[in-house]
């Protein structure tokens, strides 16, 4: 390449990591920001959660700066504690997802015949209701908690990775390298899980990290129409479903609002860039 | 073509027989007792009252009968009776079903609108500030709550500016016009109330705005990302060779060429509006079927839990099925092939 | 150095260079392409991909892709194009200059009916016209490229065409509004050795009857034998040789041409093995200094890979080699 001028950019382009792309940035730092809070929120909120700190629907002010909800509680303080339920959970949620789904739509793309039939006509299945819906009357079957909810988020998100680890599978599984260990008498779980396996990872883990903002709000959904987090948890969902009963007082939903906003932001942001980069065609 | 149609036809009765079994196992697995919906706490100690309520909803028969019984009712239209209500679910479905179609198609249609124009700007202006404003738009959409966007929006004008009008779907002192279809809109029209068409429509502004926003995201990254595919595709280069000029270009050449991409992914979203619309119902006090939804899971009301959550999966299943049929009807290269 | 009619010329780019600017680094696929064209003449433009000649004819009437810099001078009758709005620009292309490409399949929209397509041409250029009278200008257009029952072909889509028949319909497109200048750019390449015969004869008929000024881009020397006046040779981005077309077969003064002319299959015949040129041209922004061609010349000497070679002149017939037209003299 003729080296015409040799920019100031271009040098920095020189360091600067390919995948870092502005929204990707925002997105760790958002992210990174309320993953600190799932340990630090105890240190860094001026109350504690549950105590009964002030005067009931106080409007924000330099003593609470979001204000305080029907019970007198601090606002703020309650809003960086979700961080502590939401995240763990998301994460809970979509491991477990992605563990069941990779492994049964693996299995299906492997094995085929009817074990891989069963599997994927569950799939179809599963995926054939509104996911809210389906939640919804799983987690309202188990009963409130926000464990539950998450049995309940689970059921509804494995087919997803499950589809597409068995689309994976079903296309590694062709390539040549496969083929010759086959040849070379490996043994047909050795085969699948030393040569197919590895080679299925990106996509799924890259739909997952997407998936967690998703998961969030799924979560906080449930929550607020009373199926997930049981009060007195300061959850962000039952903090808004709260706020929607204090209709009047706005500051009381204000910070739960912004706090699933940023960190589902925050993901679509990372899913954005991780879209950019394993996507050939993007410039 | 028609073969692909036959097939997934065929499939549909398989499919819709899974859902009615994988919603009427989920009540098999309930640890809550779902007696506490129908008789009160303190006849729960009364052995007599408990009994006749469990013969009278069916508790006390084994599981593989209670499904026997309920494949057989549902194919009678019959899905149980409430818990809460006390009337037959279908009905109560029937009776809410169209304020949520037409919650959801409003917001379709402003959803991809919204998305389609967001979408169209982005790339005909890509990496300016048109096509990041847009995007960061999108994407705030797809990250927002829609409760919260809701009681925000709700609280911001109608409370505060009055500019808009308070949950609902008309004004609660307006005497309804009889219901035809069961959609406010055309019923209103289809009694000369044009007043009451307006207030109707009014009504339906924000709660379609917070719902399409959502899936207005979606709509609008797949639109851009299939115009950037177009735009860079030779025949974009003919009509510029020919004079056009670029609006010519971005609309009647790319964007018609992305028309069954945005389609099938316009269908798809009705999964996620009807996910919302759960939500969104709830917080405007919509009669819908989602607020139905949620006091039936709040009550622990399992007939009518069901019932939802397998009319909202046949709905599902018929739009896909519409939407996959579309895609291959609308493609030209599909259909050669 | 004008062409042998007189007049002036009806296409003259003078030092054409287009610039790509990718992570703060600038790169020149075209470095100063010249070349003119006269009314009614042929003009071959030859190289091999990734010479940069289509991207300069492009860019030459403004269709350079996105984030392209472009910088020379495009004078079409006289008005410089480079300086026009681009609403003049846009009134110019498709009436007065048109252009086809290499692949009719994809480069025509799939989604619009062949008779659209053309009627678009006719009525964008012509803004009183009626829909229904551009419908049946189209249908004219169509048999005069010789597709049988344009009635019926108007109303089908690019995809019930043959590779072949899509080609003509670019081409009744391009002369929808008599244009003076075409550019075709590889209008034979994709298609079937057994058609390509019929659309250079379709496109040379054509020429001869409107008149047209035409610039024919190819990588196949072979093509432009029977149907240009003139040839400029493009190497790396840069005119090489230009020459009347007997006078470049007979007496080709670069020896990059001289490769071309040798691979060309029927040429070769004599020798038993078809010849082929050793290496590839340099990647853009790669260029050694001196002359480009230097890595892959037969006959380079310390000079070639020193000092870029002017175009030396012999008449109308120029080539940038520093042992142009005389070879054996100053070998040393």
């Amino acid at each position: 390449m003729t080296l015409v001028s040799p920019s100031r950019a271009s040098r920095l382009a020189l360091h600067w990591p390919h995948w870092l792309s502005l929204p990707m940035m925002l997105g760790l730092l958002i992210v990174g920001f309320w993953a600190i809070m799932t340990v630090a929120a105890p240190l860094v909120a001026p109350y504690d959660p549950l105590d009964l700190v002030g005067r009931r629907l106080q409007a924000p002010s330099w003593e609470h700066w979001l204000g305080t909800d029907a019970l007198g509680r601090d606002v703020l303080s309650r809003t960086l504690h979700g961080a502590v339920h939401s995240l763990p959970l998301a994460v809970m949620v979509v491991a477990l997802s992605v563990l069941i789904g990779a492994t049964l739509g693996a299995l299906s793309g492997y094995l085929g015949g009817w074990v891989g039939a069963v599997i994927m006509r569950l799939v179809d299945v599963t995926l054939s209701f509104p996911p809210m819906l389906l939640a919804m009357a799983v987690a309202a079957s188990l009963g409130p908690g926000l464990g539950n909810a998450a049995i309940a988020m689970v059921i509804v998100w494995w087919p997803v990775y499950a589809r597409l680890m068995r689309a994976q599978v079903l296309e590694v599984r062709e390539r040549e390298h496969v083929e010759a260990a086959v040849a070379s008498g490996a043994t047909r779980p050795r085969v699948l899980i030393r040569h197919i396996l590895p080679l299925c990872w990106t996509p799924v883990l890259v739909s997952a990290t997407m998936d967690l903002g998703q998961v969030i709000l799924l979560a906080a959904s449930l929550s607020f129409i009373g199926l997930g987090a049981t009060p007195p948890t300061p959850e962000w969902g039952s903090m808004i479903s709260d706020g929607a009963s204090q209709f009047y007082s706005w500051w009381v939903a204000l910070g739960p609002g912004l706090a699933i906003l940023t960190i589902v932001l925050g993901f679509n942001f990372i899913g954005d860039g991780l879209h950019d980069y394993f996507d050939p065609r993007s410039e | 073509m028609t073969r692909y149609i036959l097939r997934r036809l065929a499939a549909m009765p398989f499919l819709i027989l899974g859902v009615v079994t994988l919603a009427f196992l989920l009540t098999a697995v309930t640890k809550g007792d779902p007696l506490t919906a129908i008789i009160s706490d303190r006849q729960m100690n009364n052995p007599e009252v408990v009994a006749a309520a469990r013969a009278k909803w069916g508790l006390d028969r084994s599981l593989p009968e209670r499904y026997l019984i309920y494949v057989g009712n549902l194919l009678q239209g019959d899905m149980g009776t409430s818990f809460i209500t006390r009337r037959p679910v279908a009905q109560d479905v029937l009776y809410r079903l169209p304020a949520t179609m037409e919650l959801v198609i409003a917001a379709l249609i402003v959803g991809s609108s919204m998305g389609i124009t967001l979408g169209v700007l982005a790339a005909a202006f890509r990496n300016t500030v048109v096509d990041h404003v847009a995007r960061l738009f999108a994407l705030i959409g797809s990250s927002i709550p829609v409760f919260w966007m809701g009681l925000a929006l709700l609280y911001v004008f109608s409370v505060k500016w009055g500019i808009m009008p308070g949950p609902g779907r008309v004004d609660p002192r307006a005497a309804l016009p009889p219901s035809v279809t069961g959609f406010l809109t055309i019923d209103t029209l289809l009694a000369g109330h044009l007043r009451l068409f307006l207030d109707a429509l009014w009504h339906l502004l924000l709660p379609a705005f917070v719902l399409g926003w959502a899936v207005a995201g979606t709509i609008s990254r797949l639109v851009r990302a299939n115009m950037l595919e177009v735009l860079s595709r030779e025949f974009i280069l003919t009509a510029r060779a020919k004079g056009a000029g670029e609006r010519r270009v971005i609309l009647r050449h790319a964007l018609r060429n992305t028309l069954v991409p945005t389609l099938t992914v316009i269908g798809y979203s009705f999964a996620y509006l009807l996910t919302g619309a759960v939500l969104t119902e709830t917080i405007f006090s919509w009669p819908g079927m989602g607020s139905y939804a949620v006091e039936a899971a709040r009550g622990l009301d399992f007939p009518a839990i069901i019932g939802v959550t397998i009319v909202g999966g046949v709905i599902f299943l018929i739009t896909n099925l519409i939407t996959d049929v579309a895609y291959v009807v609308a493609n030209p290269r599909v259909r050669l092939g | 150095m004008m062409p042998a009619t007189g007049t002036t010329p009806l296409f003259e780019v003078r030092d054409l260079r287009v610039t790509f600017e990718k992570r703060g680094r600038s790169l020149e696929a075209v470095r100063g392409i010249s070349l003119h064209v006269a009314p009614g003449e042929v003009l071959g433009v030859v190289g091999e991909s990734g010479s940069g000649k289509s991207l300069g004819m492009l860019a030459s009437i403004g269709l350079q892709p996105r984030g392209a810099r472009v910088s020379g001078s495009v004078r079409f009758k006289g008005r410089e194009l480079t300086e026009l709005p681009r609403a003049e620009m846009r009134s110019l292309r498709g009436s007065r200059i048109a252009m086809i490409f290499q692949d009719p399949l994809s480069s025509l929209n799939p989604v619009m009916t062949v008779g659209a397509q053309i009627a678009e041409a006719v009525w964008l250029h012509n803004p009183g016209m009626s829909k229904r009278a551009a419908m049946d200008r189209a249908k004219d257009l169509l048999a005069l490229v010789a597709i049988p029952q344009p009635d019926r072909r108007i109303s089908q889509y690019p995809h019930e065409f043959s590779g072949g028949m899509r080609q003509r319909v670019m081409i009744a497109m391009a002369v929808a509004n008599d244009p003076d200048l075409l550019i075709a750019d590889e209008p034979t390449t994709a298609l079937d050795v057994t058609v390509q015969a019929q659309i250079m004869g379709v496109l040379a008929e054509l020429q001869q009857r409107l008149k047209l000024g035409m610039i024919l881009i190819t990588h196949d020397l072979g093509v432009l034998a029977g149907h240009a006046d003139r040839v400029a040779v493009v190497y790396a981005g840069r005119v090489v040789e230009e020459a009347g077309v007997n006078d470049l077969f007979a007496r080709p003064g670069h020896p990059y041409t001289r490769g071309l002319i040798a691979s060309i299959p029927n040429m070769a015949s004599q020798t038993d093995r078809l010849f082929s040129i050793e290496g590839s041209p340099p990647p853009i922004g790669t260029l050694p200094p001196g002359c480009p061609f230097a890595p892959r010349c037969p006959m380079a000497r310390d000079i070639c890979r020193r000092d870029a070679p002017p175009m030396l002149f012999e008449g109308a017939h120029g080539a940038a080699c520093h042992f142009a037209f005389d070879r054996a003299g100053r070998a040393a």
